[in-house]
Parts: structure tokens; sequence; C-alpha cells
């Protein structure tokens, strides 16, 4: 176990309980134990853990699809797959990924089991509607998925089913209406896990706990559920159209009938956008945390972390058509402009990021590591999209790998953030450590896979590769980049493999104790795992570190613009 | 006893401090702005008409703030990595705000995005300008092949999949494209003019390209459209004036007339027998 946590953390000793705020009573919790508590709990954290299993086998489902993807691509004239496999296989890989992966795993998993636990709350504010998030999500994922099982095949229209081509007549067959009833299912499923995080943050704080000392996970869980009320129904509205003109004779987005194709685009995309901030909100919330956490200080920033996610969450509303610089039917400046801006909030949270590893003592755990990789890769993401944001650069890259490049590299800056959460939180919810050593192999599989997966990529793009296409005859020289990029994929998929490894060996293996990081919000002032009503005892919260200020008493935190011995006058006082 | 009047200290300060300036930045800034060619491609290339050079540019200058600032932020990240990593048990300063610095990383950041913008606006405003041209191509997308046709004259090129079309057009000469699609949303592109726009059906969409290079291009669908959306290639043959002017003539003879188009036809045939096309023939008289 030492070995584990090296270097050793000296943890405090365990307070006596009469100087914490007695919360709850020693209530022991009797309900339905093994299947039959799966399947009827209420309880977030047991729905939680449901969701992470379920969204990273979704992981591991869209990461396959993706190495059938890259051996298709490894010869000019792949062979491996036909050209209607290799449109089923991309369209389920994004929407595997992006439907029922990132998201759910997100606010489904992550948030459903911490945040409650970050503000105090003994669950979600309404625990049978997020049961019912968790089935409706569960069924969606099996609907979109058997798309595969029916006579025609997946749907084969790319993640975002352009109009008109997912019309019944250009993409006739089941798969298709499979994929908007799951998409249906799930979209539900999020409203509602929107809307019980939003009840959730506003009315179950602790005593104490006021808005600005809230975790920063929490601010941007909050952020992403009002994200999620404010574009899901736009999406819900838009299939409900698109499956009226399927089998209702509807006209909404055909030409004949006097409809109008770009408007799915603009519905689709102003659902879609904001959809990219609901994905990547919730994973600079993790990374955040981690930063702080193991550079043993506070979040650099708080307050300006707090708006510029607001701001991000504001823009990203008003800049959907940047995905439609080259149908020639929006305004151009606009848009560029609005889209330009965002790179301001997100250029103060990287620079946040590093503020607050700045002077402090850095343990280099597994966490620790994805959290940095995180930021690299995400600068790099980011960084390419500045180009995207700028029409004239956006017509000669849209719809080539320099944009595939580009957004990988911010999803799988996602991936290593959601995976450091795992190690990170992953014991809070278990009771037990990951191995680090297997750990650390896995971030670097991870690490290295993705920066090598990628920048072939954005090379192709420039080159001129199309995106969506299962062949290259005519250029058979891409063959080098896509090779190199396909070697990236494998190592990747290796750092997954290595994931689930780690998950087998270490299985009840390295007890965590209650704060193994020495960690500094609420989550970690409870058992590991914690009780059926989260909490016993609560510590006074006078920032947004409770935790670290009931261990460290010496040096809790300052607040914002208080000197430490007025600071310390308030505390005593109260 | 009178001493000589000396320049005022601090203006030789300041005269020194400008030269060294000039020296360190302004010079290799201007020699990099002279000579065009000392500025990496970062990947891109001038292409072959006048806004894919322009656009080329703007990528150039993109890319170098892109680096400049991606590097400074990866050695900041490399500098804390190394210098900050844990030794003991010790406890740092738990400092969590520097307002000056908090609102320099929020002022420049700004700054630099209206900078951006600007230089966005002036080559946009080149790229989508639609000055008066003398020639016209009409670009029909269909699944899963081009339809060329040139107003005014009897010339027209089609193809699809594995029998590709080749549009010709003059150099030198500002050519105004008419963009139309008969089934779904494809997207025309062009690496070699660093551009691409959809086709959109029920929309016209007009560009005007002007080619500065003669030669022949690879253009192909981006915009997914179906099964053989892989295989919806087409070529740009770019040609002198003169040459054009021979290419467009050669549709005026009746007989070379009948002869293409039936060529064409069988070509069309040929191709639908290897590729099952949805819709018939008839696609194009829409």
């Amino acid at each position: 176990m030492t070995d584990l946590l090296d270097p050793p953390v000296q943890l405090p000793p365990v307070p006596p309980a009469h100087e914490a705020i007695e919360e709850h009573g020693h209530d022991e919790h009797h309900g339905p134990t093994g299947i039959l508590k799966w399947i009827t709990t209420t309880d977030h954290k047991v729905i939680g853990l449901s969701y992470t299993i379920t969204s990273v086998i979704m992981l591991v489902i869209g990461g396959a699809f993706a190495e059938i993807l890259r051996a298709q691509l490894a010869t000019p004239n792949g062979t491996l797959v036909s050209f209607a496999q290799y449109n089923e296989l991309f369209t389920m890989h994004g929407s595997v990924m992006i439907y029922l992966f990132a998201g759910p795993f997100a606010f489904g998993a992550l948030a459903n089991i911490m945040v409650p636990i970050q503000i105090g709350a003994p669950d979600m504010a309404f625990p049978r509607l997020n049961a019912l998030s968790y089935w409706l999500y569960l069924t969606g994922a099996i609907t979109m998925l058997s798309g595969f099982f029916t006579a025609g095949g997946a749907a084969n229209f790319g993640w975002v089913a352009y109009a008109p081509l997912s019309n019944s007549v250009n993409t006739p067959g089941a798969g298709a209406d499979l994929w908007i009833g799951g998409l249906l299912l799930t979209g539900f499923s999020a409203i509602f896990t929107g809307v019980n995080l939003c009840a959730t943050i506003f009315y179950l704080r602790a005593p104490g706990m006021t808005m600005f000392r809230m975790p920063i996970f929490t601010w941007n869980m909050l952020v992403t559920a009002i994200l999620i009320l404010l574009a899901f129904p736009v999406l819900t509205a838009g299939l409900i159209m698109l499956y009226c003109d399927r089998h209702f004779g509807t006209h909404i987005f055909s030409v004949q009938g006097g409809g109008v194709p770009v408007l799915w685009q603009h519905i689709f995309w102003f659902w879609g956008h904001p959809e990219v901030y609901i994905l990547a909100l919730p994973f600079f919330g993790m990374a955040t945390e981690i930063l702080a956490v193991f550079s043993r200080k506070p979040v650099f920033g708080y307050k300006g972390m707090v708006f510029a996610t607001l701001s991000i969450a504001a823009l990203s509303l008003g800049v959907w058509a940047h995905h439609m610089f080259t149908t020639g039917v929006v305004l151009l400046p606009f848009f560029s402009i609005m889209s330009l801006l965002i790179a301001v909030p997100t250029g103060i949270k990287i620079f946040n990021w590093i503020g607050t590893m700045w002077r402090g003592e850095i343990w280099f755990s597994t966490a620790m590591l994805m959290a940095i990789g995180f930021v690299v890769t995400f600068l790099i993401g980011g960084l390419t999209g500045i180009y995207l944001a700028s029409p004239p650069l956006d017509f000669f890259t849209h719809d080539t790998y320099f944009v595939v490049a580009h957004f990988h590299s911010v999803v799988m800056a996602l991936v290593l953030a959601g995976m450091g959460a795992l190690y990170y939180w992953g014991p809070k919810i278990t009771g037990y450590l990951l191995n680090e050593r297997i750990g650390k192999l896995q971030f670097w599989f991870l690490f290295i896979g993705t920066q090598v997966f990628t920048f072939p990529l954005y090379i192709l793009g420039l080159e001129g590769m199309p995106r969506r296409v299962a062949v290259y005859p005519h250029d058979p020289q891409w063959k080098f980049l896509n090779d190199l990029s396909t070697f990236g994929a494998v190592l990747i998929g290796v750092s997954t493999i290595l994931f689930v490894v780690n998950v087998a060996v270490s299985w009840k293996r390295y007890p965590a104790g209650d704060n193994p990081w020495d960690a500094q919000t609420l989550e970690w002032f409870t058992t590991s795992p914690p009780p059926h009503h989260n909490f016993y005892r609560l510590p006074q919260i006078r920032s947004e570190r409770p935790t670290w200020d009931y261990n460290h008493p010496e040096h809790r935190s300052l607040g914002h613009g208080t000197h430490p011995e007025e600071h310390h006058d308030e505390v005593s006082s109260s | 006893m009178q001493t000589p009047a000396l320049p005022p200290q601090g203006a030789t300060v300041r005269a020194r401090r400008w030269r060294r300036l000039r020296r360190t930045v302004a010079l290799p800034l201007a020699a990099l702005a002279l000579s065009g060619c000392t500025v990496p491609s970062f990947g891109a290339s001038a292409g072959a008409s006048t806004s894919s050079k322009s656009v080329f540019h703007l990528w150039q200058w993109f890319s170098i703030l892109a680096v400049v600032i991606g590097g400074f932020v990866c050695l900041l990240i490399l500098y804390a990595v190394l210098r900050y990593r844990r030794k003991g048990d010790n406890i740092p300063k738990q400092s969590q705000y520097h307002i000056p610095l908090e609102l320099a990383y929020t002022v420049v950041p700004i700054l630099i995005v209206f900078g951006l913008f600007a230089a966005t606006l002036v080559v946009e405003n080149k790229e989508t300008a639609n000055p008066t041209t003398n020639v016209t191509i009409n670009v029909n997308a269909f699944q899963w092949g081009w339809k060329f046709t040139y107003p005014g004259t009897n010339a027209f090129v089609y193809g699809q999949t594995t029998q590709n079309p080749e549009m010709v057009m003059p150099v030198g000469e500002n050519v105004h494209f008419n963009l139309t699609s008969s089934d779904v949303i494809h997207g025309f592109y062009v690496k070699a003019f660093n551009f691409s726009r959809y086709a959109l059906p029920g929309v016209k969409n007009e560009f005007t390209i002007m080619a500065q290079n003669t030669g022949t291009y690879f253009g192909q669908c981006t915009q997914l459209c179906g099964l053989y959306h892989s295989l919806m290639w087409f070529r740009v043959k770019v040609v002198s004036q003169s040459e054009y002017a021979a290419w467009i003539a050669t549709f005026n003879n009746p007989a070379d007339a009948a002869a293409a188009k039936a060529a064409a036809k069988t070509t069309y045939q040929q191709t639908s027998a290897i590729v099952p096309a949805k819709g018939s023939t008839t696609k194009f008289g829409r």
C-alpha cells in the first residue's frame, strides 16, 4: 500500500466528532440487496455507478468502432469493411461517443455521484427522476445500437444526420429510426438529469455552502445543467420533426414540399454547439479539482474561473453557425467574432490551471498526470479551434481531417480528464484505490497515443483528405500519415485495455481510507464509500474547501480579499 | 564657464532603447514580411488562385500566433511541472488571487482576438466579393457525381464515381460559379483553391474564383452524401484563355457535340452498371 502513495502523506488524526456539526443520526439503511438493489435503487451513488459502468462500456464499444475505422484507412484501398459498413461505423462511433459516452459519463456518472456529496446533500433533489434518467439512458443506448441487427444496418448518415440525407428516401430502413428513437430517449434522460442537478444545487446545499463556496466541479455542473435545459429540448424538437418528415409526410426539411434542409443544421447545431460545452465543462471541472488537490493549493483565480465558465456558456449559445460557414447562407462576421471570443474565457481557464500548479507542491499521481495531459492536449485542440472560427480558414479546412483532428484533440483531452477523475474519485466511490503503476503506464499510452493519433490527421486535413471517406486511391502517399494515426489509435486502445486490467488487478485490493489524497472539498470528509445518505457529520463550511480547512486549520483558505488575521477572527467568532 | 548644451538625458536613453528595439524586433519582422518565403507554410500551401493565396497568408499569421502562444503556454506548464514537483511534506503558500495578472490574461487575449477578427474580415471580404465576370460555370452536384455547364455556350461536362468529370476554366480571369445540388447536400472542395462550399438542394450558392496558375487540380465532395461519397471526385483543368476559347468552340460543332453527348451518355450508363446509382438519368432534368 505505502508504495502506492509516494510521497507518503501525513494524514491528520481523526477529529473528535463533537467538533463537527451532527447532520444525521446513525441511521442504518435497510433495503434490497444484490441485483434487486441495482434495479430498484434511487440512491444517487448506486445510479451513478450504473451510469459509470454503462458509459465506460459505451467508451469501449465506440473505441472498438474507431479501431475498425482506422484499420480500414491503413491502406488507400481498404477492404476490411464495405462502404455501407464504413458509413454505419463512423456514424455509430460518433453517436456512441457523443450521445452515449461523454455526456452520460460526465453528468450521469460523475456529477450524479459527486455533486450531492460536494455540497453536503443527502441525495439528488428528485431521486426517482434520477432513476428514470438512468433507465431512459440505458433503453436509449440499446435502442440506438440495436440498429446493427436490422436488415438495413445501423444509421449511416453521420452523427449529425444532415437533411435531406437523413430522410426516408435517402436513408430508408429501421436503423435510422432506431437512431432517432434512441437519441430521443437519451435526450430526455439528459434533460431530467439537468433538472435534477439544478434543483439539487439550488436547494440542497449544506449550511454554510454559499454559491461561491461550491467546488468548481459543482459550479461547472450547474452551468452544464442550465445549458442542457436550454439546448436539449431544441434537439428533441428537431428529432421529432425529422421523424415526422420520415414517416408522416411533413416537409419541414425537404425542398420538394417547400421545406428548408438547412433548417435541420440550424436546429442541430443550436443544440450541437452548446453540447460541445455540455461535454467539456464537466471535464474542465474534474481537471480543476485534480490540479488543485495534487498541487496542494486552492484553485487559482476561483472566481475568475466561475465567470469564465459562465461566459463560455453564454457565448456558446451564439456560435452555432460556425459549423455552417460553408453553407453560404449564414452571416459570417457575427458567428466568427462570437466563436473567436470563446478563446478568451478558455484562455483564462488554462492560465488559471497553470496558476494553480505555480509554486505548488505537485504530486504526480496518475490522476494528476491525466489532468496535466488534459491541459496540454486541450491547449492543442483549443488553438486549432481558433483557426476554424475564421471563415476563410474554415472554408479550406471544413470537412477535412483538420476538423477531425481538432475535435479529437479536444475530446481526447476530455477522455484524459475523465480517466483522471476515475483515478481521483474512484476510491471515494468504491473505497479502493486503483494501482498507480499500471495507471501511470496507462497515462503514457493514452497521452502519447493521442498525440500520435491526432498530429498526422492535422497534416492530412491540410493536404486535402476529406473526412468520412472509406478509400483514398487517388492519393496513395497519404498512407504513411494514416498508418501513423492508426498506430496512435492502437496505443489509445492499449491504454483502455490497461485500464480494464487495472480495475481487475486492483479489485478490492488497496483500501483507500476517507481522504487518500489530502483533498480539499466536502466529499473527502465522509467515509469511502459514503454511507446511505452521505454524511454522518459535516465540518464548518467557510470556504470552497471545507475538508482542507478542517485538516489544515493553519493553512485554511484566505478567502477573496481578506487578510489571514481578519479571516481567523471571523472563523473563531462564528 | 559655459557648459555645452547637452541633450536631455531621457531622450538619449529613449533613443537608444528604440534603436535596440528596432534591431531586435522590427528588423527581423520587416525581413520576414518582405521575403514571404521565409515564413513557414505550417502544412498548408499557397494554392493556385488569388484568394487561395490570401487565405494562405492568413493561415500563416494565425499559425505564427498559435505557435508563439502555444509554445509560451507549453513552456509555462513545463516549468511548473519541473520546478514545483513535490519534494517533501510541505504545504505551499495558499495563494489564490492575483488580480493584475488575471486582468492581464483577460485583456491581452481580447486584443489578440480582435486583431485576428480584423485580419479575418479583410480576407473574407476579398474572398466573398462578387465582381462582374465574363465566364460563368454552373456546377450541379448529385449522388454521386458532378455536372458542369457553361451558360451561353454548348459546353458541358459530367460524370460520376469511376468516370470522374474534368471541369475546364480559364486562367487569370474571374470565373463566377453557381453551385446547386439535385438531391442531398454535397461539398464542392478544390484543395488547390483552399476553398469549399456546400451544394445545397433548393439554394444557389454563388462565388467567384480567379485561377492564377494553369494545371490540373483534384476536387472532391467533402460533405457526406451517402454510399459512394468516397468516390465523388472531379478534376479542375485550368488552361490559358485561348485554349479555353478553343475548348468551348469544340462544342459548337454539331457533330462533335452529338459525339460528346453520346460518349458522356455511354460513360454514364457504363458506370451506372458498375455503381448502382440512385434515381435515373432524368435526374439532371430536374
